[in-house]
């Protein structure tokens, strides 16, 4: 009987870590070959061999010196950076409102906030273009993505209030009672509550502005001079057509970053997730 | 009523309302200006011919008619959206609950195998799938060699119509990490002693799963299917890059590509907006599409609510 169980669980580690390998595998191979490619010399990309027959780093610095390139990097963190700016300081009030104060219209309000977040932006995008182009004159540059983040992001502010659910009320009441005003309850009380969530929400929204290919493909597409990363590695590939190793250095160099940030802020990162999903 | 209220109060009242719409003001402004507004343009737009140079002419339902009976890519558009609902999304629900269950059975290395399997996720779209084109090239494709190497013939998936739509789910199901952070997180918070107790009673691994884990798990399953449902009305970039980069039409000026390579095999909804709204300038048309794309997201939405009323989370 002890035996039988035994090579029961003996077979089932087995199967649970071979599984475990299998999976493991299927995710990090396709970055493997990526960097392996991104190494190899331009003939060799062209054979079937994977092991590069001679290291070629060079290939890194010439993507660096793509015309555009630089640029692209200067844009894209302009938008990520100034646009998780002013998304947070325009959604945290929005959010707020909704969860601590009482007011007509609340839920209808909620529901409103709900039905932007799961808007496809290809909806809105034909009026929206006519307004930025032919009204603002702002067409070729990133402004009409950066400006409408600083009057609150449905899924920031969704996100926000979630999270502001969680602050207990008593703690809000106390500070009322003492006489202090909303504004400073939000940022003396609440706001170092909810760190980890503000940077959740940052982490969410930088990470969406630097992978944005809809929003600049329909704004800049006609002025290099304003492309981000994400629309810029497209057009990459177009001018290195057969050179794979450069366009995959070009495609590593574009997730890095992200996946440097991430390491920073796992923890954070990952209760987001959680919390977008599950605890709704 | 009011008249029973002391002034005081009333006073009180106005302020709380001043303040509540201080708050509220970056939102309202943005609804109105970059919701509302741009809505109800879409609808106007969508009842006129307009090409960007002249000013809009009214021209009643034809775009509408034009759209629902001679448009030759619409219905194109829905079977595939259709086919990446009940392909795509199931596939990548079930391994993304595969992966989350394998990931709580590990004890030593299971940070890492999460990590690894997060990973992908963040991958920006446009650079994962550039690489996965290159990946999956029938030519030099690491993968296709793998294939080859057992024996199952070469597979041309990015240029293949009856293959670019399973590459694009490879792809989906390779950038899981998010729905197993959600699995994991739910199938930690079912019960040890439930497990246990189904053990004592001789309940072998698929009952334990049948009668312990899925109910405990079903409201986050569902919560995955409906919101994959919702991404995929939205399913653009990975199939505008991977048609685009696939096809080897990229970006030039003076080249056209018509979204969908291979032969409209990856066609959606969002790409038909942006080529008729951006290529073809047919902005009519283009409207109309918006707002067929708009119904069927309001809908699933609508669903979605309705079976989590607790997304709300207060009452």
């Amino acid at each position: 009987m002890t035996t039988r169980l035994r090579t029961k669980r003996i077979l089932h580690w087995i199967a649970v870590h071979a599984l475990a390998v299998a999976a493991a595998l299927f995710f990090v191979l396709p970055f493997v070959f990526l960097f392996l490619t991104s190494v190899m010399t331009d003939r060799q990309t062209l054979t079937s061999d994977l092991w590069p027959h001679e290291w070629r780093w060079s290939n890194y610095a010439d993507v660096f010196s793509t015309p555009g390139f630089g640029t692209w990097w200067r844009n894209t963190l302009l938008y990520a950076g100034l646009g998780t700016v002013l998304c947070l300081v325009s959604s945290l009030p929005v959010a707020y409102a909704l969860a601590r104060f009482r007011f007509r219209f609340r839920g209808l309000a909620l529901l409103l906030v709900i039905a932007a977040m799961m808007l496809p932006p290809q909806v809105v995008v034909i009026p929206m273009y006519i307004f930025w182009s032919e009204t603002m004159g702002l067409s070729g540059s990133l402004w009409p993505l950066i400006i409408p983040l600083a009057f609150g992001d449905a899924f920031s502010i969704f996100l926000l209030r979630q999270f502001l659910l969680t602050v207990p009320p008593d703690y809000l009441d106390a500070a009322r009672v003492d006489g202090c005003g909303e504004v400073r309850i939000l940022l003396r009380i609440v706001v170092p509550m909810i760190r980890p969530a503000l940077a959740a929400v940052a982490l969410f929204q930088f990470f969406y502005c630097w992978n944005d290919y809809f929003g600049p493909q329909v704004y800049t597409s006609e002025n290099p001079g304003a492309w981000t990363l994400s629309y810029g590695l497209e057009s990459f590939k177009g001018a290195h057509h057969t050179n794979w190793n450069l366009t995959m250095a070009a495609t590593l160099l574009v997730m890095a970053p992200v996946i440097l940030v991430f390491f920073f802020a796992q923890k954070v990162f990952i209760e987001g997730v959680t919390l977008t999903g599950v605890k709704g | 009523m009011t008249a029973a209220v002391p002034p005081a109060l009333r006073a009180q009242r106005r302020r709380r309302t001043a303040r509540t719409v201080a708050f509220l003001s970056p939102w309202l402004i943005g609804f109105a200006v970059f919701f509302a507004y741009p809505l109800g343009a879409t609808v106007y737009y969508s009842f006129t011919r307009y090409d960007l140079i002249n000013p809009p002419e009214w021209v009643g339902l034809q775009n509408w008619r034009y759209v629902f009976r001679d448009y030759p890519y619409l219905d194109k558009a829905l079977r595939n959206t259709l086919w990446l609902v009940a392909i795509m999304v199931p596939v990548r629900v079930l391994f993304g609950l595969g992966v989350g269950m394998i990931a709580v059975r590990l004890r030593r290395g299971a940070n890492l195998f999460r990590t690894l399997c997060y990973l992908p996720f963040l991958a920006p779209p446009v650079a994962a799938t550039i690489g996965f084109v290159f990946l999956l090239n029938p030519a030099t494709g690491p993968f296709d060699q793998f294939l080859a190497g057992l024996g199952l013939g070469d597979v041309g998936w990015f240029n293949d119509p009856q293959w670019a739509k399973p590459a694009l789910t490879v792809l989906a199901v390779w950038g899981v990490g998010d729905l197993m952070v959600i699995f994991v997180a739910a199938l930690v918070d079912v019960p040890r002693e439930q497990y246990e107790a189904a053990q004592l009673d001789g309940a072998g691994a698929w009952q334990r799963f049948r009668y312990v884990t899925w109910p405990a798990i079903t409201p986050i399953v569902l919560f995955a299917v409906v919101t994959g449902v919702i991404q995929t009305m939205q399913y653009y970039t990975q199939a505008m890059v991977a048609g685009k980069v696939a096809s080897g039409i990229v970006g030039a000026p003076g080249q056209s590509f018509e979204p969908g390579y291979p032969d409209g095999s990856t066609l959606t909804l969002p790409q038909l907006v942006y080529e008729e709204g951006f290529s073809t300038f047919d902005t009519g048309a283009a409207s109309v599409l918006s707002l067929i794309l708009f119904g069927i997201a309001m809908t699933v939405t609508a669903l979605l609510m309705r079976r989590r009323a607790g997304l709300l989370g207060d009452d």
